[in-house]
C-alpha cells in the first residue's frame, strides 16, 4: 500500500496544503440568486476556520460525532472539514429521509451537534428532538422561515462564524491552537461514518479512516489523470458515499472545482453553463435525460425528428468504434462528423456534457442501449463498481476498453475474487474498519484476513478480463423448473422503454415470470396528451387500457429479445400489471438511492402478486402511502393483469432431423 | 398552527380602513355599508360565501371599482377617487383570481415588469441601456433574483409562464406583485384550484412573506380550513353585508357565520 505523507493524511491538512499551493484557484462555487458565486482555496480555508473555531466555542470536541443534512451547498461542505479540523466525525443524512429514517441516524450515531439546511430540516429535527437526547445546538444554513423560531438551541451558519472570527481576532493563541489541533489528526483516524440506505433493513453506519478515503481518491484521480482544473457539479446527496469521494476528498487531493448547483431543478441548466469535465452519476440521470429528449423529440417538426432518427442510427451503428479509435469507413467518419455537427454536439450541449472528458455511471448497472447511445454521442462514458464499504472504487474500466455488460477491472491497489457460490470479494486500501456499534454485522461482512463480501454475483469476463456483475447474490433465483432467473436484468431491459420508469420482476421459485410496471409520467403522459388520453391522475392513467397495450407490445418485444438467448428463454414474462401508484423511497419501496426493494414491494403488494399467480385479471389493492410532510394516507385500487404470450425459442442449429 | 409570536406584537396601527361602503351595479348591491380595517403587518382574510362581495371589496380598494357612498383611509389618508395605477404607486399590490400574467413573457421578465413602477430612469436611457440606467437594471434585477429565490422558482426563470402548471403560474404572479415591494399587498383566491400539496406550499409562501418582508396581506379565499389557519382576523361577508369580524376563533363560533355557510334562508337573521 502506498503510504501517504504524514502533512496530507487528513482532509484539513489538504485544505491548508491547497491554501498555500494554489490559493487563487477556484475551490467551490455555488450559484446564488442567479450569479455563480466562486470561493478561491484560500477563501474557503478562512471560512472553514472561522466555522470550525464557531463549532469548537460551541463546544464540540474531538471524537463527537455530529450530522450534517441537507443538499449540495457550499457550507454543508465547509461544515464537514470544519468538524474534522476538530477531531469531530460528521455524519451526514439524506436530506428527503422522512423524520423516521432521520430520527434512527442521529440517535445511533449519538449526533450531539446537527448543520442542516433550512427550515425544513430543522422542523424535521424538532419533531424528533425527545428522540434524540445527545443532540444540542441546530446550525441553520438558510434563515428563512425561522425568525420567529425559539433560538435557545438554534443558529445561524454566519453567527458560528462571526463567533470564531471574533474568537480568533481577539486571541491571538487561537490560530495556532486550531492548527495545531489540525497537525493532531492522522491518517488512521476516523474520518466519517456513512449511513449506507441498503436494500434490506436497517441502514448501517459504514466507517471510513482518512487513509481509505484519501488513498481512495488519489488512486482515482491518477487512474483518470484529474488535475486542478477539472470541474464537477455536486448534485448527488451528500450522504452517499459517492458525492463524498468525489465532490469533496478527490477535490482536495486533486485541487479541483466542485460547482454547486442553484436547486435541485436547476442542475442541467447549472452544468451546462459550468462546462463539467468530470461527471458522475447514477443510471438514472442518464436515463432521465434520455426519456427528456425523446419526448421533447417525439413533439419535434418532421425534418428534425427525420435528422435525429438518421444520425442517431449512425452513432449507433459508428460512434463507439470512432470513440475507441477504431478503424472505420471513410463514410462513416464523414457522416459522424456532420451528424456531430448536427445533432451529437448540440445534444450533448444541452445535456451540459460538451467538455466532460471522463463520465462514470455507477450505483446500479445501466441498461446497455442507454450506455451505448450515449457512447455512440461520443461521450467517454465508462462503468465503475463500487461500494461504500469500499470508500467507492472496486473497479473501473480504464479508456479504451469499454464493454456494455461488464464494471471494469480491478481499480488501482484492488484485488477482486471470485467466491465458490459465485460471490464477488474484494480487498483494498479503501476497505472500512466496519460498522459503527455492530462488530457482529463487520463480522459478517468483512473476513479477519481484510477479504470484503459485496452481496453481488459476478464473475470475470473471459473475453476481457473484466468483472461482470448479474445481480445481488440473493437475488438471483430459479424458476420452479429449474430455469435461471436473474430479475434485475429482465428490468434493466424493460426500463430502456421510456414509458417504463421502474419495474419489479417476481418468478423465484415459481412457475413463470410476472412483472410489475411502473409507467414513466412524463413520456406517458406526453403521448396521452398527443393521443388525446384524459386523465385526471397518476392512478387513471396507469389503468387506461391503452396504457396496458402500450406497455404490453414493449414486453411482447422483451419475450422476443429474451426467446433468442438460450438461457433466459424459459423466463419469459407471462403475466404483468401496471401499478397504480409509483413506488417510492418515502414508502419504503425504494432505497434513497432509489433501488427497487424488490421483497418488500412482493410482501406490500401481495394481493397483486397472489392474483398474478392465481390467473385472476384484475386484483383489488389498498396501500398505506406516506406524504412528503410525514401524514400516512389510504391508496386504494382495482388493478388489472393482462396475459402475454411467450415466443418460441428459434430452432436450435444442428438439432434438425 | 402558528405559534402566538412578536408577530403579534408587530402588528399595530391602522393601515387602511373602509368606512361604511356601498358599491352598487345598477340595481344590484354588492356592498352596503362595509366597515372594516386593516393593521400593519397583520394577515386579513375576507371570506363569505359564493357572490358574498369578496372581490368586489378587493376592487373598491385598490381603486377598481368606485364606491357610491363611504370612505376609504389609507396611511391615514382619505380617498374618494382613486386609480388602479395610484394605487399601485400608493404601494398596493395584488393578484387576481383568475390570473393575470402575460403569457407569452418569461418568468424572469414577468416578474421584473412588476418593478416598472420602480424605475427612475425614463424611456429613452433605457432605450440606451448604459451607465445609469444599466446600474439601475442590475440593481432592479438583483431584487428579483431575490423574489425568485424566494419563492423557488429558479428552476422555471426562462420559461414562458404560458406553459408552466397553474400552481407555479400562481407564484409567478405573486413574485411580480411582490415586485412591487408593496406595503398592503392584496390576494384573490391564491389557492383557487390547487392541490393540497400546493395550497400548503402557497401558505407557507404566504406566511414567509408576511413575516420576512413585513408585508401587510389581505386575502380572499374560498379554502376555510386555510384562512384560519393563516389569519390574524377575519371578516365575514354575506350577500354584501358584514356579518362577523374578529380572530379566525371567534368567526368560526360565530352563529350567523355558521348560518351563512350552512345555507339557512336569508332575511330570517336576528
Amino acid at each position: 500500500m502506498r503510504s501517504i505523507d504524514a502533512d496530507l493524511d487528513t482532509l484539513p491538512k489538504l485544505l491548508i496544503r491547497n491554501a498555500a499551493a494554489i490559493g487563487k484557484r477556484p475551490a467551490i462555487r455555488h450559484k446564488d440568486l442567479g450569479i455563480w458565486q466562486t470561493w478561491t482555496w484560500r477563501e474557503m480555508l478562512e471560512e472553514v476556520r472561522a466555522f470550525s473555531v464557531g463549532l469548537a466555542e460551541l463546544g464540540l470536541e474531538r471524537g463527537d460525532k455530529f450530522s450534517i443534512v441537507g443538499s449540495n451547498r457550499p457550507r454543508l461542505y465547509w461544515a464537514i472539514c470544519a468538524g474534522q479540523a476538530l477531531g469531530a466525525v460528521p455524519v451526514p443524512a439524506y436530506a428527503d429521509a422522512v423524520a423516521e429514517e432521520m430520527a434512527y441516524i442521529l440517535a445511533h450515531s449519538e449526533a450531539t451537534l446537527a448543520v442542516v439546511e433550512d427550515q425544513e430540516q430543522v422542523d424535521k429535527i424538532i419533531a424528533i428532538s425527545d428522540r434524540l437526547p445527545h443532540l444540542g445546538r441546530l446550525i441553520y444554513d438558510e434563515p428563512r422561515g425561522l425568525k420567529d423560531y425559539d433560538h435557545t438551541r438554534l443558529i445561524a451558519f454566519e453567527d458560528v462564524q462571526r463567533i470564531g472570527r471574533n474568537k480568533l481576532a481577539s486571541d491571538p493563541q487561537c490560530l495556532r491552537r486550531w492548527e495545531a489541533g489540525v497537525a493532531d489528526g492522522k491518517g488512521s483516524d476516523l474520518a466519517i461514518i456513512l449511513y449506507t440506505s441498503g436494500t434490506t433493513g436497517r441502514s448501517k453506519g459504514v466507517m471510513l479512516t482518512y487513509q481509505n478515503v484519501i488513498v481512495t481518491a488519489r488512486n482515482a484521480n491518477a487512474f483518470d489523470r484529474l488535475g486542478q482544473r477539472e470541474e464537477v457539479v455536486a448534485y448527488l446527496p451528500i450522504a452517499w458515499i459517492g458525492d463524498h469521494i468525489f465532490s469533496y476528498v478527490q477535490s482536495y487531493a486533486a485541487g479541483y472545482c466542485v460547482n454547486c448547483p442553484e436547486t435541485p431543478d436547476t442542475v442541467i441548466d447549472d452544468r451546462r453553463e459550468i462546462g463539467t469535465t468530470y461527471a458522475f452519476a447514477p443510471p438514472r440521470v442518464y436515463e432521465n435525460l434520455l426519456t427528456l429528449t425523446m419526448v421533447r423529440m417525439a413533439d419535434a417538426g418532421r425534418l428534425k425528428r427525420k435528422l435525429f432518427d438518421f444520425f442517431l442510427g449512425v452513432a449507433r451503428r459508428w460512434g463507439e468504434q470512432i470513440l475507441d479509435g477504431e478503424k472505420v469507413p471513410l463514410r462513416a467518419r464523414v457522416l459522424y462528423a456532420i451528424g456531430d455537427l448536427l445533432v451529437y454536439g448540440p445534444l450533448k450541449n444541452r445535456f451540459g456534457l460538451s467538455r466532460v472528458r471522463v463520465a462514470y455511471t455507477a450505483g446500479e448497472a445501466i441498461g446497455p442501449e442507454i450506455f451505448r447511445f450515449y457512447r455512440g454521442l461520443g461521450l467517454n462514458l465508462k462503468q465503475l463498481y463500487g461500494q461504500t464499504e469500499a470508500s467507492v472504487y472496486i473497479s473501473a474500466q480504464p479508456d479504451g476498453e469499454i464493454d456494455r455488460e461488464t464494471v471494469g477491472k480491478p481499480s488501482p491497489e484492488v484485488e477482486i475474487k471470485i467466491s465458490e457460490s459465485g460471490e464477488v470479494l474484494f480487498r483494498s486500501p479503501g476497505v472500512f474498519i466496519g460498522y459503527y456499534k455492530d462488530p457482529e454485522k463487520t463480522a459478517e461482512v468483512r473476513t479477519p484476513d481484510g477479504w470484503v463480501h459485496t452481496g453481488d454475483a459476478g464473475f470475470i469476463d473471459p473475453k476481457t478480463g473484466q468483472l461482470k456483475i448479474i445481480d445481488r447474490a440473493k437475488d438471483v433465483g430459479r424458476l420452479k423448473d429449474g430455469t435461471l432467473f436473474a430479475p434485475k436484468y429482465i428490468e434493466n431491459k424493460l426500463k430502456f422503454y421510456p414509458n417504463i420508469r421502474e419495474a419489479v420482476a417476481l418468478g423465484a421459485g415459481r412457475d413463470f415470470v410476472c412483472v410489475m410496471v411502473n409507467i414513466d409520467l412524463t413520456a406517458v403522459g406526453s403521448w396521452a396528451e398527443r393521443n388525446n388520453v384524459v386523465y385526471g391522475s397518476y392512478q387513471e392513467l396507469a389503468g387506461n387500457p391503452l396504457v396496458y397495450a402500450m406497455i404490453a407490445q414493449h414486453i411482447d418485444e422483451l419475450n422476443r429479445s429474451l426467446a433468442e438467448e438460450p438461457a433466459m428463454a424459459g423466463a419469459q414474462i407471462r403475466r404483468f400489471l401496471v401499478l397504480h401508484k409509483e413506488l417510492d423511497p418515502d414508502d419504503g419501496e425504494l432505497t434513497r438511492t432509489q433501488k427497487i426493494r424488490r421483497g418488500f414491494i412482493a410482501e406490500r403488494y401481495a394481493p397483486l402478486v397472489d392474483a398474478l399467480y392465481s390467473g385472476a385479471t384484475a386484483a383489488d389493492v389498498s396501500t398505506q402511502v406516506t406524504f412528503e410532510d410525514g401524514h400516512k394516507g389510504m391508496i386504494t385500487a382495482r388493478v388489472a393483469i393482462r396475459d402475454m404470450q411467450p415466443h418460441a425459442a428459434p430452432a436450435q442449429i444442428g438439432r434438425a432431423a | 398552527m402558528r405559534a402566538p409570536s412578536s408577530h403579534e406584537l408587530a402588528v399595530g396601527e391602522v393601515l387602511l380602513a373602509v368606512e361604511d361602503v356601498s358599491l352598487s351595479f345598477g340595481g344590484v348591491r354588492a356592498l352596503s355599508e362595509v366597515s372594516f380595517n386593516i393593521r400593519k403587518g397583520e394577515i386579513r382574510a375576507i371570506i363569505g360565501p359564493n357572490g358574498a362581495g369578496k372581490t368586489s371589496m378587493l376592487n373598491v380598494v385598490n381603486g377598481f371599482y368606485q364606491p357610491q357612498s363611504g370612505r376609504i383611509v389609507f396611511k391615514g389618508e382619505t380617498r374618494s377617487q382613486m386609480r388602479p395605477y395610484a394605487a399601485a404607486q400608493g404601494g398596493i399590490a395584488r393578484t387576481f383570481q383568475n390570473l393575470a400574467l402575460f403569457r407569452g413573457m418569461t418568468t424572469l421578465d414577468n416578474i421584473m415588469a412588476g418593478r416598472t413602477l420602480k424605475m427612475k430612469r425614463g424611456f429613452f436611457w433605457q432605450l440606451i441601456r448604459h451607465g445609469p440606467a444599466l446600474q439601475e437594471e442590475i440593481e432592479h434585477r438583483r431584487r428579483v433574483e431575490e423574489i425568485i429565490d424566494f419563492l423557488e422558482i429558479a428552476s422555471i426563470r426562462r420559461t414562458q409562464v404560458g406553459r408552466l402548471p397553474y400552481g407555479l403560474q400562481k407564484r409567478v404572479e405573486l413574485g411580480r406583485a411582490l415586485a412591487m415591494e408593496p406595503d398592503l399587498l392584496l390576494l384573490d383566491e391564491p389557492m383557487a384550484g390547487m392541490n393540497l400539496e400546493e395550497k400548503e406550499d402557497m401558505s407557507r409562501f404566504i406566511i414567509d412573506v408576511n413575516q420576512q418582508y413585513g408585508t401587510t396581506i389581505a386575502l380572499i379565499e374560498h379554502d376555510i380550513g386555510v384562512v384560519m389557519d393563516l389569519s390574524d382576523r377575519v371578516v365575514v361577508l354575506d350577500y354584501g353585508r358584514r356579518i362577523a369580524d374578529g380572530t379566525p376563533d371567534e368567526v368560526r363560533r360565530d352563529k350567523n357565520v355558521i348560518r351563512a355557510y350552512l345555507g339557512e334562508p336569508h332575511g330570517v337573521s336576528a
